[in-house]
């Protein structure tokens, strides 16, 4: 287990190493530092010396890949990619544009990410898998049909809609709760409800019928019948044994995302004014701040290597013939 | 360019048309009353969108030394048949089917007195004389248009001689056609004298901005498929029929791609190409043509990023169908890798891309919505419906509240995403070949 794991850290790296090559070359190669010089100085005819003095500010002017006039290990480590992007490894992300700290920002923001992202992700699961396990229940009659017609409708909505229609239902038609803003502790409860409701409403349609179709898969294998044969009730018979089996196929799709909550939600988190790292990606979007885009690229690519290797392993906890080696 | 689809569409269906084989499972979906009726509707849109797509600039009436110029504002066929939408602007907002516009001015009275009151539309119900009329016609326009819809299903049904017995799936289909019709009938009658759907900020009418976003959702779900195809089917294959190292880079390649949260990769690309075109301004001759390229270059880069998926399940696919018998055969006779290839893998996976073309679809259609709220979307110019619901997000803040523009690229997205996931399934249930189908073919 500690062998497979040590193994499936190794495998991360070339994989990140491919990450930061692909982003570097977009951010570098296509968008040059003279050309970055000459956007934040803002104005169209700079000199070439402002250019050269900006360049030495920010650390841009050394060369982009191998710099020749170092000595020795110095042609690689001396230039701009060992010095803005290799140096992400060790999660030292620079600085954005406004002089801020990256790393730092993004340890604060995380937290008001994770508390929208986690409820949502955590009722929405309980919801859709219970929602799924009455359409799969009553399966091939007149509910689960409106149940499917149902889900297909929610999944046909776009999610801009869910906020926008449950932002101004509950906020401005009954005064439940804020629109928008966050604040700490217990107080920052009641920002808290509505995004987290809208989060588990917008992905009811396409979730609850995933696990659907999983749960059915599995019903019509031979070990339910015998279960059936056995006498159990129907209710056993999905809690105990589809229930359980259907695991492995749920997990594969939820594991992974269980570290993208850090990363929150871009929609939700700006819609609502939460400080949050989705809100914070939206804000640097906006104002071409490619510091922060190519922090939380790499940032995200971490998180999701991190949810593969997890999926293995809770592989091992839910289905004991599964051995990690 | 989409002519060449369209022409390839028909060819690909007379092809079909040859080979039994071939038309069974589409003889499926033909079966299902949901798939017959998403596909009328989807194909209304895509009617629509095709207008749409073809352009022509208007000759100006003045010649120059007997050459013919163009004006700078490009229109397609569907700005002509709609012509009263496109050029019928009011100053503002308005309610829909309304007379009157929405905020108070300034008016002078025929008596020289000035008056605070909501001014009458330029457009919008300007045929009637008196204000009291304007229930009474818009009721007189419901049933005429109705009307309308009844006599041409009515005629349909005259010059194709279909009998309404015949089984349900015609039924079913007639009915739609009926309702369509009576509905389409309706709206044209109406949008002829009013705003249907009232007007937005600058004043034109969100019917018709609503009918032109479908081209924009039409071409990026299109394009973007077609991008992503050759490489999921090239590399997918590739992958799984070759393995040893070229398997080993293909893997690496697209896990690298899809380790990347898409949105960001989709924003950072998207960033690049706004640096790019914003560095060689000069290249556009008319910010149409710029806008256009835009959306050409976002359906590039969805297509880049998201053919990963397909392609995975395409080595999948292929990994287990080249230990088949008939490959290994195939082998033994010494066929060649691409002859084996292209004569029986590509046929055999067929079903896997066309099940997830179709479910990419709406996907697509969704995405951008979102992705033109973050502003790494379409460009602003372009009418398309993440730019209308960006617009009008901060409408509903309005006093009184503006609903109609939301409420009506909502509902236009609802009802082309709803019928493109209909007939995905009503697709995927003909093509899956996992189904058991002991029911179709007795």
């Amino acid at each position: 287990m500690l062998a497979y794991l040590i193994r499936r850290i190794f495998y991360a790296i070339p994989i990140l190493l491919g990450v930061n090559l692909l982003t570097f070359a977009l951010f570098f190669v296509v968008n040059t530092p003279d050309d970055m010089a000459r956007m934040q100085l803002g104005v169209k005819r700079v000199t070439p010396e402002a250019i050269e003095k900006w360049k030495q500010q920010h650390g841009y002017d050394k060369p982009l890949l191998v710099n020749d006039q170092a000595p020795g290990a110095g042609r690689l480590t001396n230039t701009i990619f060992f010095e803005k992007s290799a140096s992400m490894f060790v999660f030292d992300f620079g600085y954005s544009d406004d002089g801020r700290n990256i790393a730092r920002e993004i340890s604060t923001r995380m937290l008001p990410s994770l508390a929208i992202a986690l409820p949502t992700f955590f009722i929405g699961l309980l919801l859709y898998v219970s929602f799924a396990l009455v359409m799969t229940l009553f399966r091939a009659t007149a509910l689960d049909m409106a149940g499917v017609a149902l889900c297909v409708l929610l999944m046909s909505i776009s999610s801009l809609f869910y906020i926008i229609g449950g932002q101004f239902i509950a906020s401005k038609l009954w005064h439940w709760v804020p629109i928008s803003g966050y604040a700490g502790g217990i107080e920052g409860l009641r920002f808290l409800v509505l995004p987290i409701l809208i989060g588990v409403a917008g992905g009811i349609g396409a979730s609850s019928r995933w696990y659907r179709t999983i749960f059915l898969e599995e019903i019509s294998k031979d070990y339910v019948r015998t279960a059936r044969a056995k006498g159990l009730s129907e209710l056993r018979v999905l809690f105990r044994h589809v229930l359980k089996n259907a695991m492995i196929p749920i997990l594969t799709g939820v594991v992974v995302v269980i570290p993208l909550l850090f990363m929150g939600s871009l929609l939700t988190e700006s819609f609502f004014g939460i400080p949050g790292l989705g809100s914070y990606t939206i804000d640097a979007i906006n104002a071409q701040d490619f510091g922060v885009v190519r922090a939380m690229v790499f940032l995200g690519s971490v998180l999701y290597i991190v949810g593969l290797i997890l999926t293995d392993v809770s592989y091992t906890v839910v289905d004991p013939r599964v051995r990690l080696s | 360019m989409i002519f060449i689809l369209l022409t390839l569409t028909i060819a690909g269906v007379w092809w079909v048309r040859q080979r039994p084989h071939l038309i069974l499972p589409w003889v499926r979906v033909a079966q299902s009353r949901v798939g017959m009726v998403s596909l009328l509707v989807l194909s209304i849109f895509m009617l629509i969108g095709l207008l749409d797509s073809l352009h022509y600039r208007a000759a100006l009436p003045d010649k120059n030394n007997g050459q013919a110029i163009y004006s700078s504002e490009v229109l397609s066929v569907f700005d002509v048949l709609a012509n009263g939408l496109h050029s019928h602007t009011e100053k503002t907002y308005s309610a829909p089917l309304a007379i009157h516009l929405y905020a108070k001015e300034s008016i002078e009275t025929p008596e020289g007195k000035q008056l605070r009151d909501y001014p009458r539309l330029r457009f919008g119900g300007a045929h009637l004389e008196d204000e009291s009329q304007r229930e009474a016609d818009i009721v007189k326009r419901i049933i005429v248009g109705a009307l309308a819809g009844v006599i041409f299903v009515a005629m349909l049904i005259a010059v194709f001689r279909v009998s309404f017995a015949r089984n349900k799936i015609v039924r079913a289909v007639l009915l739609s056609v009926l309702l369509l019709s009576i509905f389409i009938g309706v709206v044209a009658n109406l949008a002829a004298g009013y705003h249907v759907l009232g007007t937005d900020k600058v004043g034109q009418d969100v019917l018709y901005l609503s009918l032109k976003s479908i081209r924009t959702g039409l071409v990026i779900g299109t394009v973007t498929t077609l991008v992503m195809l050759p490489f999921a089917l090239f590399f997918g294959i590739a992958a799984g029929y070759l393995r040893g190292w070229v398997d080993d880079v293909i893997q690496y390649v697209y896990t690298v791609l899809s380790s990347i949260p898409s949105v960001l990769l989709i924003a950072a690309a998207v960033l690049m190409m706004q640096v790019v075109i914003e560095k060689n301004a000069d290249w556009f001759a008319t910010s149409a043509a710029r806008a256009d390229v835009r959306l050409l270059c976002l359906c590039v880069i969805l297509g880049v990023t998201s053919w990963t998926g397909l392609c995975r399940l395409l080595r999948g696919e292929t990994l287990k169908l080249r230990e088949m018998e008939y490959i290994q055969a195939a082998q033994a006779f010494g066929v060649s890798s691409f002859r084996i290839i292209t004569r029986h893998i590509v046929p055999n996976v067929m079903h896997i891309v066309l099940i997830s073309v179709v479910m990419e679809f709406s996907a697509l259609v969704l995405a951008e919505a979102v992705l033109s709220y973050v502003g790494v979307g379409v460009d602003p110019s372009t009418i398309s419906f993440g730019t209308l619901i960006n617009a009008a997000r901060l409408e509903m803040g309005r006093e009184p509240m503006v609903w109609w523009t939301l409420a009506s690229a909502f509902g236009f997205m609802l009802v082309l995403v709803l019928s493109a996931n209909l007939f995905a399934d009503a697709v995927r249930d003909a093509f899956d070949p996992r189904l058991n189908r002991t029911e179709s073919t007795t």
